[in-house]
């Protein structure tokens, strides 16, 4: 399943950097969305993935009797999906404003900084 | 000595404060500031003659090993008493000169800036504050050259000293760094005392490179002399004092310093003598072809300064002498000469020497200051001029190669007694024209410090008593083991007066028969394209279209070539690193333990990414995100990561919900690139993802060490009291981490809200 895996982040990059390299606002959220995935898998991948033996130490013990999943990878994606998920509502929500703003999706069109002020 | 550069940098800053009202009731009043610190130096010279140095030491940056010790020595104090005491008489001069001046307040505040720079510079012991004090000469040099920032051109000559002077002081930096690293100490005193022989030392030709471009610049030597005649843009006093007696010195001085400790050896010699050759007769030529008076004294001035490098580099006995009395001397008569300039500049409006004549019939005490000035300058006896001039040519017919240096400084010497003459003695003499007539004598201020500087030069010919007692002490800290000095007036008939009578001759014979015109100025100006100055102003136009071309090529306004960019550095290091170390040991074995439900979640994943990036619909492509985020949750749930499976089933719903609710308002889903385009980034795009792909699974491949794992398990519940370990971690081992999170949230929500709520104007 390693393998699989490693191979799946690989098309999840892939996807993502296409995707960022667009020319439309939209298209470059999904973009980041997409390599942020990816991100985490690798993380969640390099740290060894273990079945059936989440880092939760069983009743009536107070250490781990049996093997368990490493936690330290496991709280970094935590901590990584709930970043970027602010990243993502604040790019949302920017877009949409910017729109507004601009009538554009078009990154080329966006690219002088004076205009909207 | 740390107090008088103190209250110097608190003068400096109460001007902000108290400016108004100094500068127009009590400008004079702070004359008494350099004055103070005259007879402050002046009171150590009984001391340092008696061989005696003081120190104050006080530690600045102790980790860095920087201390601000101030020692006084032979040569720090003929410095000192140089920077004071011409100092006091600027002040006072300026106060008159500068009178009607908006800004007064503030050339003060420079003033008083530079002064306590200079001072520190040329007490410092330690190589580093050394450099601190010499920037900070530089910075309010820069400030004093462009103080009528009005003018163009004085910005540019701001500019351009500033660029100059400032890369010396890198130079320097370089130098006092390396010396550190091989001394292991800052300390001057340490270095000089030390066992190390810096002259058999490797590095020896480097450290000569960082010290002599760091004099170089600063004191105007060929070729980064033209920032000079540049600086005489600024007002008169500025030049007199910076540009001719104190700040330019500061290369000389550095020389001096080193000179025990990297002289005496064929490179610091030959280095020294050649530049200082080529200066003196390169600028004193140039006085030929200047009607400005200010600029005939800048290029004397180089020309004055190649001297001392000259000599310096010749390095005995004699020629040290030589050159600590040439500074004194010249400091004497340079400075009157450009004090008598200023004022026939502030009187007559004009500095063109065509024009003045006569002036003697209005402003007789200036035009007495200015003979003098011109009569010790050409070293006529029985003036201080006649003393420095015989010891240069004595150095130099007492050198290893007499012949050649003496018609070097005899062709030089001539130049600038003409030059000296054209100053002082061509605006006073012959018909006063109409137009002069009614020019009044102005207030004492205007020729009382000119007047006085000359008179101090005369004295010093007359009585060398007093010149020996500045020199002598600086020469013990110059020359190892040196004799007493002994200067004399009168030397008898020989060889030396010889020279020195056929200068002062020839010098005057060029001064009747040469008529200086702006024929001549034109005809120099040229040879601008091919000169130092030229060059240096090529290098900034091409580095400014360099940087131009640079900055659209790299800052090209596109986000998705910065994104690019990146992602090709970044492609490149992986795989360069990738080709070299990578061993290729997959064991494939693993796949057929794979199970149904796993290929099934694949598979579900790989459709949803592809309907992502290939949909010309937006509502597909959210939708299709969200099914990438649940499978992904789904894997989390398999490899025993609840929470991970809990916290991206939320966000993801949450992701979706969002786009969903402004989905409407978004911009229509256009494909806007162009086929090759879409082609090229998808080849850029699948070479990234492939890397990564090799990377992960060559990292896989390899034993793994999660040491942090095991003690954050372990200790979970013995010390947090927590059985789900993930959530210890966050919230116990790593609180903080996780609060300064939620913080980031925080942020990231009042952003939206702002977003959201924020109205902007049509209009």
């Amino acid at each position: 399943m390693e393998i699989l895996l490693a191979f799946l982040i690989g098309i999840l990059y892939a996807s993502g950097i296409y995707m960022m390299l667009r020319r439309s606002l939209v298209k470059l959220i999904i973009g980041i969305i997409l390599l942020g995935n990816g991100a985490n898998l690798l993380i969640f991948l390099l740290g060894r993935i273990t079945k059936d033996k989440p880092p939760i130490i069983p009743e009536h013990s107070k250490v781990f009797l049996d093997g368990f999943a490493d936690p330290v990878p496991q709280a970094l994606i935590l901590t990584a999906i709930v970043i970027s998920f602010g990243l993502q509502a604040f790019a949302i929500i920017l877009i949409k404003r910017a729109y507004k703003v601009a009538k554009t999706d078009d990154l080329d069109q966006m690219n002088t900084t004076d205009e909207y002020a | 000595m740390l107090a008088i550069v103190v209250l110097c940098f608190i003068t400096a800053i109460s001007l902000l404060f108290f400016g108004n009202y100094i500068k127009k009731n009590a400008a004079f009043g702070l004359t008494f500031l350099p004055l103070a610190g005259f007879v402050y130096f002046l009171s150590k010279l009984p001391q340092i003659t008696n061989g005696n140095i003081v120190t104050e030491s006080y530690n600045w940056v102790p980790s860095l090993g920087i201390q601000l010790t101030f020692r006084l020595d032979g040569l720090s104090l003929l410095f000192a008493l140089l920077i004071t005491g011409i100092g006091t008489l600027v002040f006072a001069y300026t106060s008159n000169y500068l009178k009607e001046n908006d800004h007064l307040d503030r050339f003060y505040g420079y003033l008083s800036v530079f002064m306590a720079a200079m001072l520190g510079l040329v007490l410092s012991d330690n190589l580093i504050s050394l450099f601190v004090f010499w920037e900070l000469t530089s910075i309010s040099s820069f400030f004093l050259i462009g103080f009528k920032n009005s003018s163009a051109t004085s910005r540019k000559s701001a500019l351009r000293a500033l660029t100059v002077t400032g890369l010396g002081g890198l130079f320097l930096l370089a130098g006092a760094l390396t010396f550190g690293t091989i001394a292991d100490t800052y300390s001057f005193q340490e270095i000089l005392n030390g066992s190390i022989d810096f002259t058999q030392h490797p590095l020896y030709s480097l450290l000569l490179l960082f010290i002599f471009g760091a004099a170089f610049t600063k004191s105007a030597q060929f070729p980064f002399h033209f920032w000079l005649p540049g600086a005489m843009e600024a007002p008169t006093p500025v030049s007199t004092y910076l540009h001719s007696a104190t700040m330019v010195k500061a290369g000389i001085y550095l020389l001096l310093r080193f000179s025990p400790v990297l002289g005496q050896h064929e490179y610091w010699q030959l280095t020294l003598i050649t530049i200082g050759g080529i200066t003196m007769i390169y600028a004193a030529f140039h006085t030929l072809f200047r009607t400005d008076l200010k600029g005939i004294l800048a290029y004397s001035t180089i020309a004055a300064l190649g001297i001392m490098v000259f000599l310096i580099g010749i390095g005995t006995e004699l020629a040290l002498t030589a050159a600590l009395t040439f500074i004194v001397v010249h400091a004497l008569y340079k400075a009157t000469l450009f004090l008598v300039t200023g004022t026939i500049d502030h009187e007559a409006k004009t500095r063109d020497v065509t024009q003045l004549a006569g002036l003697r019939k209005v402003l007789l005490p200036v035009a007495i200051a200015g003979f003098l000035a011109a009569f010790s300058n050409a070293g006529i006896p029985p003036f201080s001029g006649f003393i420095g001039k015989d010891l240069i040519y004595e150095a130099g017919l007492h050198s290893f190669q007499p012949v050649l240096l003496i018609v070097v400084a005899v062709i030089t010497n001539v130049l600038l007694a003409y030059a000296g003459y054209l100053v002082g003695i061509k605006p006073f003499i012959g018909k006063l024209p109409e137009k002069f007539e009614k020019i009044h004598l102005p207030s004492p201020l205007l020729w009382f410090p000119p007047l006085l500087l000359a008179v101090l030069g005369l004295l010093f010919g007359i009585v060398p008593k007093l010149l020996v007692s500045l020199v002598n002490p600086a020469l013990q800290e110059t020359f190892i083991g040196a004799n007493l000095v002994q200067l004399k007036l009168w030397h008898g008939f020989n060889l030396v007066l010889l020279l020195s009578l056929v200068t002062i001759i020839s010098g005057l014979l060029l001064f009747y028969f040469l008529k200086p015109n702006n024929d001549l100025t034109k005809f120099i100006v040229q040879f601008q394209t091919i000169s130092p100055l030229g060059i240096f102003e090529k290098i900034g136009i091409l580095m400014t279209k360099v940087s131009l071309l640079w900055t659209n090529f790299f800052q090209n306004g596109f986000l998705r070539n910065y994104v690019l960019t990146i992602i090709l550095v970044i492609s490149f290091l992986i795989g360069y690193n990738l080709f070299f170390n990578a061993k290729f040991l997959w064991d494939f074995s693993t796949i057929l333990s794979v199970t149904n439900y796993e290929i099934g979640i694949l598979s579900v994943m790989l459709v949803a990414i592809l309907f992502t990036v290939f949909t010309s619909s937006r509502l597909t492509a959210v939708a299709s995100l969200g099914v990438v985020g649940y499978a992904i949750c789904l894997l989390f749930v398999f490899y025993s990561a609840p929470d991970l499976a809990m916290t991206q089933f939320t966000i993801d719903t949450l992701t979706v919900i969002l786009f969903v609710l402004v989905l409407y308002r978004l911009p229509k889903y256009l494909k806007l690139s162009e086929n090759k385009k879409r082609i090229r980034d998808g080849f850029v795009a699948l070479v990234f993802g492939g890397l990564i792909t090799i990377l992960s699974l060559e990292v896989i491949q390899e034993p793994m060490n999660n040491e942090t794992g095991k003690f954050y398990a372990e200790n979970a519940y013995l010390l947090a009291k927590g059985k789900n370990v993930v959530n210890v971690v966050l919230v116990d081992f790593r609180g903080i981490d996780t609060l300064v999170e939620i913080t980031v949230l925080a942020i990231a929500a009042i952003g939206v809200f702002g977003l959201l709520k924020l109205r902007i104007r049509n209009n």
